[in-house]
């Protein structure tokens, strides 16, 4: 019998709200977090506005050696790991390590900690001979973002396969998709699976300065993030994180477990065109999109919500608003669209599983997010984009789609699992 | 704050630094004229030139400059004029 | 289950590491145990605790690739493009031949362009931020290989990146695997790591298992009484991989073998006391290759190069196989660790060992007597190879293993 894979568990670490329902909060009421740079001084550079998480290690329950020996986009994963867990109510006695895995999506894994830990060992960039003498032992860590997804089994004491998924910005769902995978082809039995990114410093925020890929909108933070919006001129850099607990249906059922929703269609595709360019026609990801709703064996009139991208870069809302109508047809301009990044900003490889949630959210209250700012529609973004507030609608099944460097497009279908084909 | 003037000269080896060249163009040849996409150069080789350029000169170059400018001697031109502008201010 | 699980086979094979670019000059070199560890040269490691690596002398990437990659990729991504074409080259695949749709690339990494972001960090803190360039957007990060060989050549269907520290090179195969199971034609796999630069060194050194002995000789020492840590290595391998029928149907010139079982597990948090993981990630991959212990001819060890690691990986071979029952090889032990590189690497060597019907040695070292392993030292030993196994961990408790087997 197929087995088939349901969300149990839900724990979120964004911008504006560390936990679920905090979380959930600031995407209903529409209000955005992002902010100027506080992380450290902005201001020689172009884009100076980021989507920042208010963060204390210690408050979320982590020890001194844990602290000093993860980055910070470790730390968020465990404490989202965590969350999840809880959230989910399995009994860790419960249930055997040997058949739990981890996956956790990153696409530029420990940057924070690699950035500040080379500005000491290099004396400020002095040296080409970096000092050895000034490494921590941590560093290893660092350099193998490995690290984070051993982090989160240790933390919740899972045992099966493990891996960090690292497909760039589409990572969260990826990861997400691969755990699924798993729970399929029996190799686990539950996945613990999400992302974070912490990416907030100086050497991300140059290098997307040097391809003008975030906003110089530096004089009206709050209103930074315009995605489907005419005046948009980049995105804006967020972190978070997201993790979930995966079970098999039957098995959740059985233990009488909440069941948010089912993963029941997962696929991704590549544009094989350009490292940060799109083709305009969104053909890869209109395919990973039929290729999704044909796992879930679904239609696209069976979709009531469509989570975008929608990272505020002209290029990409054009391109997925043409891969929308490319594969759900007539259907696409009946959906609403939205892109939470308006609100929380755009986490890299975390956002994937960040939006997974407000996907899941989204059908748990039947409410859709809105996209925040946007004001002026684009003439070629010509769906409905949900502006400004949340709408209440009735969301039985909702798409997903995630795309990024190095031409990767995904895209997830979830579901009330009473809903979905038997 | 440079008295440079920007050439030919200057833009191929600034390109050939940031971007590399394509085997099928001679950039030593009669490239003004030529489009810097059919020279090879997509987006992300000339932002990384722009980068470059404002780097070398010191000065701001405008988001649009290869839109507005997609052949050598546009991008020639724009940049000279931007740098008499900021000796100016 | 559907009707016909496809079987995955191995097609095409590109390979570079320190002692050999390309199939014929890896095995040439491998066959005969000749060592390619030494001194660092590409850069001066006098103040550092480990002065020894194996590096690739000679690579030219320019040679290769066209002039406007160049900029733009990290070392690891060059050698990978550069094997990338070679195993096209080998599988008598070109990229056009299969529908774009229905090729994919999946890589394992570890630590991604890690030079290149060694050089962008210089010049964000000693010049500035303007200074950065536009291709750290994505020249360092741990996808760069499977896009880039992607665009390359025309690969749009499924792939991905796994990262697991050195066991990824396995989780990548075995996710290219998943992916010929579901449809697809041909997909690439492998993994490829090359930071030996001063900022990658001081990062590695950091773990605490780096030899720091000055012999080449001497310093990588797997399951040697005198064992005293590892030598890193560059470089990697990829395979070309297609449903066997597909190979078959197209007349694919070389099936070199058949991925046919798959297990990765997870250690124990340490200080759990329980036994580590890497028995059962075995007796996984043997049962979802379907064979028993005794089916196996010879075991690709990971070699940790650590007493403690050693001891466990002996101790589960052992566990499996019975004292002395198998055939156990380390032939990195002529090239370092290859971190993500490393089992691609072993899986080709597993190939080849079919093919000839010889296991490659683990050189340099003499088997501890605390070990009851058959490890295959100094010569070179003949042997009908049927099935082999490969193991590969990660630094953390990730433990992976496939069975690779002969196709008649």
């Amino acid at each position: 019998m197929e087995r088939r894979v349901v969300i149990t568990g839900i724990g979120v670490l964004a911008p504006g709200g560390v936990g679920t329902k905090n979380f959930w909060s600031l995407l209903s009421e529409g209000r955005t977090a992002t902010r100027g740079i506080t992380f450290f001084d902005p201001s020689s550079f172009r884009s100076q506005v980021a989507a920042e998480a208010d963060f204390d290690p210690e408050l979320h329950g982590l020890g001194p050696q844990e602290i000093r020996r993860m980055d910070r986009a470790a730390q968020f994963g465990v404490v989202t790991a965590r969350e999840a867990l809880a959230d989910s109510g399995l009994d860790l006695a419960g249930f055997d390590p040997h058949r739990t895995g981890v996956t956790i999506g990153s696409a530029v894994g420990a940057t924070m900690g690699l950035d500040d830990e080379y500005r000491v060992v290099s004396d400020g960039g002095r040296l080409d001979l970096v000092d050895y003498a000034y490494a921590p032992r941590h560093l290893y860590n660092h350099f193998v973002p490995s690290s984070f997804s051993a982090e989160v089994a240790w933390a919740v004491g899972a045992e099966g396969p493990n891996t960090v998924v690292s497909t760039g910005c589409t990572s969260g769902l990826d990861s997400v998709g691969h755990a699924v995978e798993l729970i399929r082809e029996g190799s686990t039995d539950v996945m613990i699976a999400g992302a974070t990114d912490t990416p907030i410093s100086p050497i991300t925020m140059a290098c997307f300065d040097a391809i003008k890929a975030t906003t110089p909108r530096n004089d009206d933070p709050e209103h930074a993030s315009r995605p489907f919006d005419g005046t948009r001129n980049g995105f804006v850099l967020g972190e978070g994180s997201a993790v979930f607990v995966l079970e098999e249906l039957s098995a959740a059922r059985r233990r009488g477990a909440h069941i948010y929703a089912e993963i029941a269609g997962y696929a991704s595709r590549c544009n094989a065109f350009h490292m940060t360019g799109l083709r305009p026609d969104g053909r890869e990801m209109a395919e990973a999109i039929r290729v999704a709703l044909d796992e879930a064996r679904m239609n696209p009139e069976d979709i009531d919500y469509i989570n975008a991208h929608g990272s505020g870069t002209k290029q990409n809302d054009r391109h997925e608003t043409a891969a929308f109508k490319l594969s759900l047809g007539e259907h696409a301009y009946r959906t609403p669209v939205s892109s939470i990044k308006s609100m929380v900003g755009h986490s890299l490889g975390a956002i994937g599983s960040i939006e997974i949630a407000a996907s899941v959210l989204a059908m748990e209250n039947n409410v859709v997010p809105p996209t925040a700012n946007l004001h002026t529609p684009d003439p070629e973004c010509d769906l409905d984009y949900v502006p400004l507030t949340a709408r209440e609608h009735t969301t039985e099944a909702v798409l997903t789609v995630g795309s990024g460097f190095g031409g990767f497009q995904s895209a997830m279908v979830l579901a009330r699992p009473e809903r979905s084909a038997a | 704050m440079s008295d440079k003037e920007f050439t030919l000269e200057v833009l191929r080896r600034i390109l050939l630094e940031g971007a590399g060249a394509d085997e099928g163009v001679d950039l030593d040849g009669d490239i003004l004229d030529t489009d810097f996409e059919e020279l090879g150069y997509e987006s992300l080789a000339l932002l990384e030139t722009a980068g470059r350029i404002e780097r070398e000169y010191g000065i701001a170059l405008d988001d649009d400059v290869f839109t507005d400018n997609p052949t050598p001697r546009g991008l020639i031109a724009a940049v000279n004029a931007q740098m008499r502008e900021s000796l100016a201010a | 289950m559907s009707a016909r699980t496809p079987r995955t086979v191995v097609t095409g094979i590109g390979v570079a590491t320190p002692n050999g670019l390309g199939v014929d000059d890896f095995w040439a070199a491998t066959r005969i145990g000749k060592n390619a560890i030494g001194r660092i040269t590409r850069f001066d490691p006098s103040q550092y605790p480990a002065t020894l690596a194996g590096e690739i002398q000679g690579f030219v990437a320019e040679d290769h690739l066209p002039n406007r990659l160049i900029p733009q990729t990290d070392r690891m991504t060059r050698l990978a493009l550069v094997a990338a074409d070679c195993a096209f080259e080998d599988a008598g695949v070109r990229p056009g031949d299969i529908p774009e749709f229905d090729m994919g690339v999946v890589t394992a990494s570890t630590s991604g362009g890690f030079e290149f972001g060694q050089n962008e960090l210089k010049k964000l803190w000693s010049q500035g931020s303007q200074y950065v360039s536009a291709y750290q957007s994505f020249a360092w990060f741990y996808a760069v290989n499977s896009g880039q060989i992607s665009i390359r050549n025309g690969m749009r269907g499924p792939s991905g990146v796994v990262v697991s520290d050195q066991a990824g090179g396995l989780d990548a195969v075995a996710q290219a695997r998943r992916q010929i199971r579901k449809g697809s034609k041909l997909i690439f796999s492998g993994g490829f790591d090359a930071s030996i630069c001063p900022w990658g060194w001081v990062a590695q050194l950091a773990n605490g298992r780096l030899s720091t002995r000055t012999e080449p000789e001497r310093a990588y020492l797997p399951f040697d009484a005198d064992a005293c840590g590892y030598v890193p290595g560059e470089g990697g391998a990829l395979l070309i991989l297609e449903d066997a029928e597909a190979a078959r149907r197209r007349g694919a010139r070389n099936v070199y073998g058949e991925i046919s079982g798959y297990g990765a597990t997870f250690d124990p948090k340490p200080g759990s006391g329980r036994e580590p993981g890497l028995r059962r990630a075995i007796e996984l991959a043997l049962a979802d290759a379907d064979v028993a212990p005794g089916q196996i001819d010879v075991v690709f060890a990971d070699a940790a190069g650590t007493p403690g690691l050693d001891r466990e990986e002996a101790e589960a071979v052992t566990a499996v196989f019975g004292a002395g029952r198998v055939p156990v090889t380390a032939p990195k032990t002529m090239i370092g660790r290859l971190y993500s590189g490393a089992a691609p690497v072993d899986v080709v060597a597993a190939v080849l060992s079919m093919r000839e019907g010889l296991i490659p040695p683990t050189t340099n070292v003499t088997l501890s007597p605390e070990y009851d392993i058959d490890l295959v030292t100094g010569q070179p030993r003949t042997a009908s190879v049927r099935t082999a196994l490969v193991l590969a961990r990660g630094y953390g408790g990730f433990n992976s293993a496939v069975v690779v087997g002969a196709v008649d």
